[in-house]
């Protein structure tokens, strides 16, 4: 039945890069996401005794997040007026402005491009998951950390050809991984 | 220095390295030969180059060491008070 355990210790470095990319994505602001992602956290720890373990503990807190976004849509669309769009030149310092903003994006950034974009972090984020642990620890260290080879060798006791071992399979299985889901 | 031809696997090591910029300027020149009539290696090549320039993109975003640590502390301190 329960298949999957809650280890919430291990929360912060396994998920918060994947989580971060799905909430910019759907609010477009660092600092507000991040203010999401540490409630979300307390809000699972909270609720821990009620995951039942038929989800991975991604999904439940990804589920969670859902809610707190939601949330944060919903109190900010609450103070009644605030829902609606209001264009407001009257002040002087935008005034004459106005034409320019709404002159249509540069023609080689479409919305598509924008979407893909910020949906391409969570899909990354969601195949390093599927590595295992001491490949995603060693591909992001050096991919995206950017170690040297060397201090990377050290840190793991390994030789370099080990390393390159690792980091191909790794690349491997992270370019099958995007290809299914998102190339 | 060596043979000019290239295995596979020492080819897609070399393109691995390339990745990284870790490749030295001869190892290119061979890799790249060896690219011109091998087309497993080239579609590898492609799709390592299409991972580095996804990863590389500047919307995928990453949380800060300062930041994740700070996350650390606060659910640190909400798991010590349970």
């Amino acid at each position: 039945m329960a298949d999957n355990q809650i280890d919430a210790t291990q929360w912060v470095a396994r998920y918060s890069d994947y989580l971060f990319n799905y909430t910019i994505a759907r609010v477009n602001d660092r600092d507000l996401a991040k203010d999401l992602i540490s409630e979300t956290f307390l809000a699972g720890l909270k609720s821990m005794e009620n995951f039942k373990g038929d989800a991975t503990e991604r999904t439940w807190l990804v589920s969670i997040l859902k809610r707190k976004i939601i949330d944060h849509y919903r109190k900010i669309n609450s103070n009644k007026g605030k829902a609606e769009v209001r264009i407001n030149y009257d002040d002087s310092e935008t005034e004459g402005d106005w034409l320019e903003e709404r002159v249509a994006d540069k023609f080689d950034r479409t919305a598509e491009d924008q979407l893909e974009n910020q949906e391409l972090g969570t899909a990354i984020y969601d195949c390093l998951d599927g590595l295992n642990e001491k490949q995603r620890t060693i591909f992001r260290m050096k991919t995206m950390e950017n170690f040297d080879t060397e201090a990377i060798c050290n840190a793991f006791d390994i030789t370099p050809s080990n390393l390159w071992v690792i980091i191909h399979r790794a690349r491997k299985a992270m370019a099958d991984c995007l290809e299914n889901n998102w190339f | 220095m060596g043979k000019l031809k290239l295995e596979c696997h020492e080819a897609n090591h070399i393109c691995d390295k390339s990745q990284y910029k870790e490749a030295s300027f001869w190892e290119k020149v061979r890799l790249n030969i060896h690219l011109i009539y091998c087309r497993a290696c080239q579609k590898y090549t492609a799709r390592n180059n299409k991972l580095t320039k996804a990863v590389k993109n500047p919307k995928v975003n990453t949380v800060s060491k300062e930041e994740k640590a700070e996350l650390q502390e606060l659910l640190n301190k909400q798991l010590a008070d349970k």
